[in-house]
């Protein structure tokens, strides 16, 4: 598949998730903040970092950017989008995802090697793990502290879109030790670990995270005319 | 030039590491008495021509769309009185 990887000024790790697709087998192109185009892709990464600085809020500004146009009506079509980090802070921001991500309760950066459990692999950025599966990727954030109302974490929880949970430790306060979600249709996934530093054993903390980008192989029969 | 200031705070029942920070520190300095810090934001939006009715609506769309958070923060809407303003810049 063709997958896109957006990168806007400040991201950090869009070529981490280029090498990630890529190692999965798809297509890389890169995508650019400032062009309201998708060039035809199947699929659309948001990968982490400091998008504009992180001013305003974290994701605030870069929800406004013109390739986010696009990404969010194909998202409404059903365009497989996967945020991690900032980019699970950009989803927020665009409410493609509900609640939102605010600084860590202990106020320290933190950068680890954490353990999540997959809550729900069915989504299109999850269904090469099972249900209940326990991986470890690395997480790294300073505002990764998940919130949302009462009532919309109930909401989550009842209709399975907690896609992973921390296990262990809860390295932000995130609320329910949320480390991810999904939307009602399963396409758009945020999370806030990072699935595209786990995807070879010369580095990182194994190969954990490579399931993430491998999913999308499930989706044959998707173009990206579906999308248009 | 008038201005409209908007001013954005976590919603109470948001957990704002922040000024918890900042709480903290206060005793630290021999500040005491203090029992409880919320960190907001201000912005201040000098605005061209008078201040109307249509203006402050623009601004509320602002505050609502880029300035603010709805999901963890409120914010309020209110226009600089023009003798604090040459106050400030004393």
């Amino acid at each position: 598949m063709k997958v896109g990887v957006v990168t806007f000024p400040g991201s950090l790790d869009d070529a981490d998730a280029q090498r990630a697709a890529q190692i999965a087998g798809h297509d890389v192109v890169p995508l650019w903040h400032g062009e309201h185009d998708l060039r035809g892709v199947d699929a659309v990464v948001l990968p982490g970092g400091f998008s504009y600085g992180d001013y305003l809020r974290c994701g605030a500004i870069s929800r406004f950017s013109p390739v986010m146009t696009e990404v969010i009506e194909a998202a409404g079509k059903g365009l497989p989008v996967l945020g991690i980090c900032n980019g699970f802070q950009i989803l927020c921001e665009s409410h493609l995802l509900p609640g939102a991500l605010i600084r860590n309760d202990h106020q320290k950066f933190v950068c680890r090697d954490q353990r999540l459990r997959i809550e729900n692999a069915s989504t299109a950025w999850t269904s090469a793990y099972s249900e209940g599966q326990e991986i470890t990727i690395v997480l790294k954030n300073g505002e990764g502290g998940f919130v949302a109302d009462t009532g919309t974490l109930d909401r989550l929880e009842g209709e399975g879109r907690v896609v992973a949970r921390y296990l262990d430790h809860n390295p932000n306060g995130s609320l329910r030790d949320i480390a991810g979600i999904t939307n009602e249709r399963g396409n758009v996934v945020g999370l806030m670990p990072h699935p595209e530093h786990a995807v070879e054993e010369l580095t990182g903390a194994g190969t954990d995270g490579l399931g993430f980008f491998t999913s999308l192989a499930g989706l044959v029969g998707l173009t990206a005319s579906t999308f248009a | 030039m008038p201005k409209v200031v908007v001013d954005v705070m976590p919603k109470p029942e948001i957990l704002d590491p922040q000024g918890k920070a900042v709480q903290g520190a206060l005793p630290r300095l021999g500040f005491s008495g203090v029992v409880d810090v919320r960190q907001g934001k201000r912005f201040e939006l000098e605005v061209a021509g008078e201040v109307t009715d249509e203006v402050l609506a623009q601004v509320h769309e602002m505050a609502e769309t880029l300035l603010s958070n709805p999901v963890i923060e409120n914010f309020a809407v209110s226009v600089l009185d023009p003798d604090e303003a040459a106050d400030g810049a004393r």
